[in-house]
């Protein structure tokens, strides 16, 4: 009788143990990747010339750093789960390349994920984030402060030819040919499409850095390559190339 | 007889502990602690300082870093000490192109100031970043045939036959067994100490002074793209380091001789990049440069204004190469000066704490 109790007992342990409970939230990693035009681009492919552009500009990368904020996973219902945070991915340091969000993302379907390229108006507040400014990501006080999305910088082989300097830096673009700047707001909302999140979850963000010089606009680095900081036209030409850099990569499990 | 049993016993061990405390007494080995004073605008602006888990911050241990800093024991001749080449009143640089070591040879380099070290997040150190970590840094003049041209083994031997030091480093430590390991923490601790902070612009941007309008103009030349664009590389109000403690080509030569960073890295594309140095406290630090080669701030300006030579690894930032540079005014020029003088800091130089 006492045997029979003991089995019966550890059976019923057993059965419970193994039924696991499946994890109802989980915490996302986000990878980001790079490429120009589907050729894989990482700090290795720095310092020279070898990307052609869409207007047929032969150009490096020696820096690419910019700045990702508000993930938000849209479900089926219209609810939204943001993850109110930013990150700066510098693709010189490979420790930047990923973020977990600290927030636990709900497992479920959801029907849109999408990011913030830069911060938005409500976030882009002077001096506010101290790991920006160690950073030296601060726009200056005369163009409105805040803080820069991205800086993109290299060479580009003009018609000479000689090799120049370019600075593709985006900001909040500032139009101060007036007695007061007008501000029209550049970040970008990127809508990464449907997602699955499961637990430990990791997403791809892809970059294609090529479409920075290709659509709507074909970017011609021989009259837009420097100070475009100031220049507004630029600033909103830039806005309008961004729309389809990102897009979603691989997705997993 | 069981009194006097007692009475004795109770002797003894009167004795035994008392003997035992003085021992314990000469072995207490309490550092205090003593963690950097944070200045208001560091604190508000921009992330903590790095402080190895391993090697805090204590009363003892940045007193014998200075007292070692200061110590020309180090050097193989009893000499030369950090300080002959970092001294408090240069903002903890010489005034000279090249150092001097102990036996009348000359480095390649112009001695950097130090201040605000505990800042430089990637911690990497020297003109090149060779060295990661200031303990490891300050591993390096000692042994350098141009500099202290001593070797760890006699510099340890000095130090442990020193009446003073074992003591020291077991107030710091806890050990009276000194070797470099030791001695580079201590200096580390001290030179973490070497804050800057009380210039003139940081009294501006705490609202306790009033800045000239040459000044504020020379902060516009220095903030703005279309002008000196100097922030992208020295930071800005919203970085009081005054520097990205990265490095750069800054266009200084057409045809490179010293490599700079690419003799770490191995990589030519780093050839001719040099860490951007701060610019606080240049009204104490000349001559400018890697290889101080520019005697004066003027000389500085004209480099970046119309002096700028095309190379290979120059920085992307580096604008309007073709035609030497942003061709500032003379009156942006002099604005720029002005207000790059408003980055020194008096107090810092003759700040007691940091003097011999």
């Amino acid at each position: 009788m006492k045997r029979s109790v003991i089995i019966i007992c550890v059976l019923l342990f057993c059965a419970c143990t193994k039924k696991e409970i499946a994890p109802t939230s989980t915490v996302v990693r986000i990878n980001f990747t790079h490429n120009w035009d589907g050729t894989s681009v990482s700090n290795s492919d720095f310092n020279t010339i070898q990307y052609t552009n869409a207007f047929g500009t032969n150009l490096s990368i020696e820096k690419l750093r910019y700045l990702i904020s508000n993930i938000s996973f849209e479900n089926q219902n219209g609810k939204k789960t943001i993850v109110k945070a930013y990150h700066l991915i510098d693709v010189s340091k490979e420790e930047t390349m990923s973020f977990t969000t600290a927030l636990e993302i709900p497992v479920d379907i959801y029907k849109n994920v999408s990011i913030t390229f830069g911060f938005n108006i409500t976030d882009n507040i002077d001096g506010e984030y101290i790991d920006l400014n160690s950073a030296s990501w601060n726009v200056p006080g005369m163009l409105g402060g805040g803080y820069h999305f991205m800086q993109l910088e290299g060479k580009f082989t003009d018609a000479t030819p000689t090799d120049i300097g370019y600075q593709y830096h985006v900001i909040r673009a500032v139009d101060r040919s007036g007695a007061t700047p007008s501000f029209t707001e550049t970040f970008i909302e990127k809508n990464l499409g449907e997602l699955a999140v499961n637990p430990n979850a990791e997403i791809e963000i892809k970059m294609n850095i090529a479409e920075w010089f290709k659509n709507p606009t074909t970017w011609d680095l021989n009259t837009l390559h420097s100070m475009l900081m100031p220049n507004y036209n630029a600033q909103i030409l830039m806005n309008g190339n961004g729309q389809n850099v990102f897009s979603l990569g691989s997705v997993n499990p | 007889m069981m009194i006097k049993k007692i009475v004795l016993i109770s002797f003894f061990l009167c004795c035994f502990f008392s003997c035992s405390k003085g021992v314990g007494e000469e072995e207490v080995y309490a550092p205090i602690s003593a963690p950097l004073e944070i200045p208001t605008l560091f604190k508000n602006l921009i992330i903590a300082p790095i402080i190895p888990f391993n090697n805090p911050q204590t009363v003892e241990g940045i007193s014998l870093g200075k007292k070692l800093f200061f110590d020309p024991i180090l050097s193989a001749d009893n000499r030369q000490s950090c300080s002959s080449c970092h001294d408090p009143k240069f903002a903890f640089t010489d005034d000279k192109q090249f150092s001097e070591g102990i036996d009348g040879r000359f480095g390649n380099r112009n001695s950097m100031p130090l201040f605000n070290l505990a800042w430089n997040y990637d911690e990497k150190f020297f003109w090149d970043g060779r060295s990661n970590g200031l303990q490891k840094q300050a591993l390096e003049p000692v042994k350098d045939p141009v500099e202290m041209h001593n070797t760890w083994v006699n510099a340890m031997e000095s130090l442990q036959n020193n009446s003073e030091y074992p003591e020291l480093f077991f107030a710091a430590f806890g050990t009276r067994k000194i070797d470099s390991i030791l001695v580079t923490k201590a200096i580390a601790q001290f030179e973490r100490t070497l804050i800057s902070s009380n210039s003139k612009f940081d009294q501006y941007l705490l609202g306790t002074a009033t800045l000239t309008s040459s000044e504020l103009n020379g902060f516009n030349v220095f903030m703005d793209e279309t002008k000196g664009d100097c922030f992208h590389c020295h930071g800005s109000d919203k970085n009081p380091l005054w520097t990205d403690n990265s490095f750069h080509n800054n266009g200084l030569d057409a045809l490179i001789t010293d490599i700079g960073r690419a003799k770490v890295t191995g990589d030519p594309t780093d050839n001719g990049k040099f860490k951007s140095p701060s610019l606080r406290n240049l009204a104490f630090t000349a001559p400018y440069m890697h290889d101080g080669r520019f005697s004066t701030l003027e000389e500085v300006i004209n480099h970046y204004s119309e002096g700028l030579k095309n190379s290979p690894t120059i920085d992307p930032l580096m604008k309007k190469v073709s035609s030497g540079g942003v061709q500032l005014t003379t009156q942006e020029k002099t604005d720029l000066k002005a207000f790059l003088l408003s980055l020194s800091d008096s107090e810092f130089i003759s700040n007691p704490a940091f003097q011999e």
